[in-house]
């Protein structure tokens, strides 16, 4: 990143930039918020602008009941995770160094695909799998969840392994090693911030899903956490506390993903990876 | 991408699907690159390259195209759930897209996808170029803060939409306490059908706003810093910087924004979903939710219709969709 000369004083664009940033960040915050509050507190009037009574019945009520959603929602993260990459990376590779006559048109159609509404492939594959008996399985969800990243991975392992210099590729081809291990050996390492750069939001992506997992494992076994406060708030529930503290939990993920790989985002960036 | 997330994909939108954008470009840089193969090894790259392409291509396939083509069927045939199950639906041709056209609930849910998509865009957008110019010069903190503008990109969907659910709430909701505060009667935003599609609109705008903050910015800071200079040695007060300058340059950026921005925000539907419904009584129903209601949401599912439903959704999608693929070729080719 180009850093400029820093202008005279713009201490009050900071200050104003403090003001945006609360006022963007209130409702996170008021979910935070309300996460602590007491069930009597709820609905008072004025609300508690501050967890002054905090109270960790929430994040309890979360302990007890929604540890097997969190854990189901980590294995379908993770099952889409390994499945984009298995997918994504050998495509990508293909598209940009070895160009087969017709690739173009595979391109053009995993563009074609970010584009199609997700509701549109919840009722095909609803259809699919009452006809497999697939509904309310996990390794149904894992592969409905894949879709949405799928086309974006294999996109963004093109556009990061079009960088890769040709002389090292050739360099391997001298060596002797075949196209699969020139893939295997040479151009995965060497990709590892697309791969970060993938699975992080592959992750992000199948662990937040809700629309896929309501239409197809609204009566499964094992659901995730998207459908677990789903349920807490369809069950009329009002413990409106312990509904936000499992959306705190959920937001987890997203937030510390954020911090630690946020270098990987940032290298694929400037890798021409993810181009804004 | 939708990633921006989300619009990426997902959807800021609707950013969820948004959160493809940035891999798109890259693939089309691809595309725009791949010369004329040298003929030579025509032959063995194009084995080699198909065979990396292999899964993809199934995947696509199996996991696109069938459940896309499944849809098409559902839609031209009368199924029950009987018949769903079994098979045997009788072929009725074109009698679902008709039903759905005759259907009062068309109207209002055409209406309601237009006015919900061109509403969020307008706000998404403007918001956000107000915030990229805000950011596009430095200062103390400028990039803490602007990242911390990414959360409500990357919170689970249904985790903004109940936040958003409780401080809409009409008797506890922190929105209405301010608003008390500030005179004004308290409104029932997400169970009045004057105020549900506003609601939804809210919500939606405020997952939207850091994509469009996102691009703009990055497109902004493609503009050279003489130019600014220039301008200023004009005499150019920042108003006119902004019209003279930021804005001409910033068009072929601005217009991909907003392309993925309607491709995005036209198949939201999990914030919808989550805070109302639809309802009520269908006063926030978009295609979306409609064709999702159609097929989930009522005891009698009704499929044809639902699926038909979907597939003018998806007409739709993609007829900007390949509005935005020539912009951006245009953009590569300038």
């Amino acid at each position: 990143m180009p850093t400029f000369r820093r202008p005279r004083t713009t201490w009050w664009k900071t200050v104003v930039g403090l003001v945006l940033t609360a006022l963007m960040l209130f409702p996170v915050y008021w979910m935070v918020n309300e996460s602590l509050t007491r069930d009597q507190d709820m609905r008072k009037t004025p609300p508690n602008w501050f967890p002054v009574h905090g109270t960790l019945d929430g994040y309890r009520a979360v302990l007890h009941q929604q540890l097997p959603y969190l854990g189901t929602s980590l294995f379908i993260g993770l099952g889409t995770v390994a499945l984009t990459v298995a997918v994504a990376a050998p495509a990508g590779y293909s598209l940009a160094k070895l160009r087969p006559r017709g690739g173009g048109v595979l391109s053009f159609a995993l563009l074609i695909a970010q584009m199609i509404p997700g509701i549109i492939m919840a009722m095909g594959f609803y259809a699919i799998y009452l006809n497999l008996g697939m509904l309310g399985s996990v390794p149904g969800l894992i592969v409905a969840d894949s879709t949405i990243a799928v086309p974006f991975g294999t996109l963004v392992f093109a556009a990061f392994m079009s960088g890769i210099p040709g002389e090292l590729l050739q360099a391997a081809k001298t060596d002797g090693a075949g196209q699969l291990r020139t893939f295997w050996s040479i151009v995965m390492p060497v990709s590892r911030n697309a791969v970060v750069t993938v699975s992080l939001f592959a992750f992000l992506w199948a662990w937040s899903d809700f629309m896929f997992a309501n239409t197809l494992d609204s009566e499964g076994g094992a659901q995730p956490i998207t459908l677990g406060i789903y349920h807490y708030i369809g069950n009329n529930n009002q413990q409106w506390n312990a509904i936000m503290a499992t959306a705190v939990v959920a937001s987890v993920p997203a937030t510390v993903l954020l911090v630690v790989a946020q270098r990987y985002v940032a290298a694929g960036v400037t890798a021409g990876a993810i181009k804004d | 991408m939708n990633s921006t997330t989300q619009t990426g994909a997902r959807s800021v939108p609707g950013m969820k699907g948004v959160r493809g954008v940035r891999g798109a470009r890259g693939a089309a840089d691809v595309a725009r690159r791949r010369g004329p193969a040298s003929g030579r090894r025509l032959s063995s790259a194009n084995w080699a390259g198909w065979a990396f392409l292999a899964p993809v291509t199934v995947y696509l396939l199996a996991f696109y195209a069938y459940p896309m083509y499944r849809n098409i069927e559902l839609s031209l045939h009368h199924y029950t759930v009987r018949s769903f199950v079994h098979g045997g639906a009788p072929f009725t041709g074109l009698d679902n897209y008709r039903t759905i056209l005759s259907d009062p609930a068309f109207g209002p849910a055409l209406i309601h996808t237009l006015v919900f998509t061109g509403v969020s865009i307008l706000f998404q957008f403007w918001i956000g170029m107000g915030l990229a110019v805000f950011f596009s010069r430095h200062f103390r903190l400028s990039a803490t803060l602007r990242a911390l503008f990414l959360v409500p990109w990357l919170l689970p969907l249904i985790v903004s939409a109940s936040t958003w659910s409780w401080m809409l709430n009409s008797d506890s909701g922190v929105v209405n306490h301010v608003l008390h505060g500030l005179g004004i009667a308290p409104i029932d935003w997400l169970t009045s059908p004057k105020w549900s599609l506003a609601s939804v609109i809210i919500a939606n705008v405020w997952i939207g706003i850091p994509f469009n903050l996102v691009m703009l910015y990055s497109g902004m800071q493609a503009i050279s810093p003489e130019l600014y200079e220039a301008a200023e040695l004009d005499g150019a007060t920042a108003w006119q910087r902004f019209w003279k300058v930021t804005f001409p340059l910033l068009r072929p950026v601005a217009a991909i924004t907003l392309l993925l921005g309607l491709v995005y925000t036209l198949k939201v539907f999990d914030i919808i979903w989550i805070m109302t419904k639809g309802g009520p009584a269908g006063s926030s129903a978009t295609f979306a939710t409609w064709s999702y209601q159609l097929g989930f949401g009522n005891l009698l599912p009704e499929f044809g219709p639902g699926a038909a439903v979907g597939n003018l959704l998806v007409v739709m999608a993609l007829a900007f969709g390949l509005v935005y693929i020539r912009a951006q070729r245009k953009q590569r080719e300038a």
